[in-house]
């Protein structure tokens, strides 16, 4: 397996307050990696500085072989837009697009013609189980089939990296189990690595492996036993 | 719980009577289930029998018994090795697992590392049986969740031991 995306001891401060102290990660092509932590650990702030959103203070952040931290903001942009998929817990869906449209947002973004990306938007309905939700608006949509659709949306444009942070969250158990489920399964077709942040580990189960952050530092057990 | 492992790792703090042993064991590790006088010395003797212990000169205690006990090399191995090793990440293993925190504070080791290596080997665990979930029938999604949220409790447990470390050694070494 090659690293696909890694993090060279980043450091990261909001203000005064450190997020991260020196975290390194290292993550393999086509693996499914749970960042997992108590409130406050980074946990987030090491998923933002791996997708490119915040740049560390000082460490490297680089993606397939290639500083993504030196980069300049359009840069940044371009990469996030045409090359990461992200799932978050909260509002991710914009409430006046239908949920086709909604999914088919990356590829629009992208410059797909609307036409091509709209079909491609609606191949995920039925992959997904959300048949017959295509023209419903986020305000008809349940937490979990909202929760699907965003799924949908992260996954369209076959990025190489999807970033999911807490992305059953706001779900309750059964319904969370079924939306990891279905992205483990959509991440695996596609060969997707995901970088899931949470913190259940019944949610963290789904992956290939854990890596622990505590006080800003990653402690990866299961890489150092091997 | 492992009485015969935890009277070893009480006696690997300091030599004791087995009278000392049991109060400790009971102030420790017996909440409610006071350990009888007739183990604590049969279990003794097993180890002294098999050479985890030594019995030294007779010395008064604080009880009627006068046999002071000293774990021996192969005895602090074997504590050693067991504070090291994970439970097998099955469900209801608090008790070994506090057993091992306490120990472990008591005796100023890596309590944290011990909590950590449980972790891992828990979430080894968990992976395996969401994969049975994953591509089992119903009944072995069942089953399979009866397990994985007894190993989630668990975890919880070993969150919040995790974080109370420092005030968990202070009540344990006074």
């Amino acid at each position: 397996m090659s690293v696909v995306i890694e993090a060279r001891d980043a450091e990261f401060a909001f203000g005064r307050t450190p997020a991260l102290r020196g975290a390194s990660i290292a993550v393999d092509a086509g693996e499914i990696l749970a960042i997992m932590g108590p409130s406050g650990s980074g946990k987030s702030t090491l998923l933002h500085c791996l997708a490119g959103i915040l740049v560390p203070d000082s460490g490297e952040i680089l993606f397939d072989g290639v500083r993504v931290d030196t980069m300049s903001e359009p840069e940044r942009s371009s990469l996030r837009r045409d090359r990461f998929g992200f799932v978050f817990q909260f509002g991710q869906l914009v409430p006046e697009l239908t949920a086709a449209e909604n999914v088919a947002l990356p590829l629009l973004l992208s410059g797909v013609r609307r036409t091509q990306a709209l079909r491609r938007a609606y191949a995920w309905f039925e992959r997904l189980g959300l048949d017959g939700m295509e023209q419903r608006r986020s305000g008809e949509l349940s937490g979990g089939q909202a929760q699907r659709v965003a799924l949908a949306r992260g996954l369209v444009a076959e990025p190489q990296v999807l970033f999911a942070d807490e992305p059953t969250g706001a779900l309750d158990s059964l319904t969370g189990e079924q939306v990891m489920d279905l992205l483990v399964s959509a991440a695996r077709e596609q060969g997707t690595t995901v970088i899931l942040v949470t913190h259940e580990a019944r949610i963290a189960a789904y992956a290939d492996r854990e890596v622990m952050v505590r006080d800003g530092r990653v402690n990866a057990p299961d890489r150092i036993a091997s | 719980m492992s009485v015969p492992l935890t009277l070893l790792g009480l006696l690997e703090r300091e030599p004791s009577h087995g009278y000392d042993l049991k109060r400790d064991y009971d102030a420790f590790f017996g909440r409610g289930k006071p350990l009888p006088f007739g183990q604590v010395y049969s279990t003794l003797s097993r180890l002294a029998r098999d050479g985890k212990v030594v019995i030294s000169d007779v010395a008064p205690g604080s009880g009627p018994d006068r046999k002071r006990y000293i774990i021996t090399d192969l005895g602090a191995t074997e504590v050693e090795q067991w504070l090291t090793q994970p439970v097998d990440p099955e469900p209801h293993l608090q008790t070994v697992l506090f057993a091992k925190v306490v120990l472990a504070l008591m005796l100023d080791r890596p309590a944290d590392e011990y909590l950590d290596t449980q972790r891992s080997a828990h979430l080894r665990r968990m992976r395996e049986l969401t994969e049975i979930k994953r591509g089992g029938s119903l009944v072995d999604a069942l089953l399979a969740d009866h397990g994985l949220y007894h190993l989630e409790a668990d975890l919880r447990w070993i969150e919040m031991t995790g974080a109370r470390l420092d005030a968990l050694r202070k009540a344990v070494r006074p």
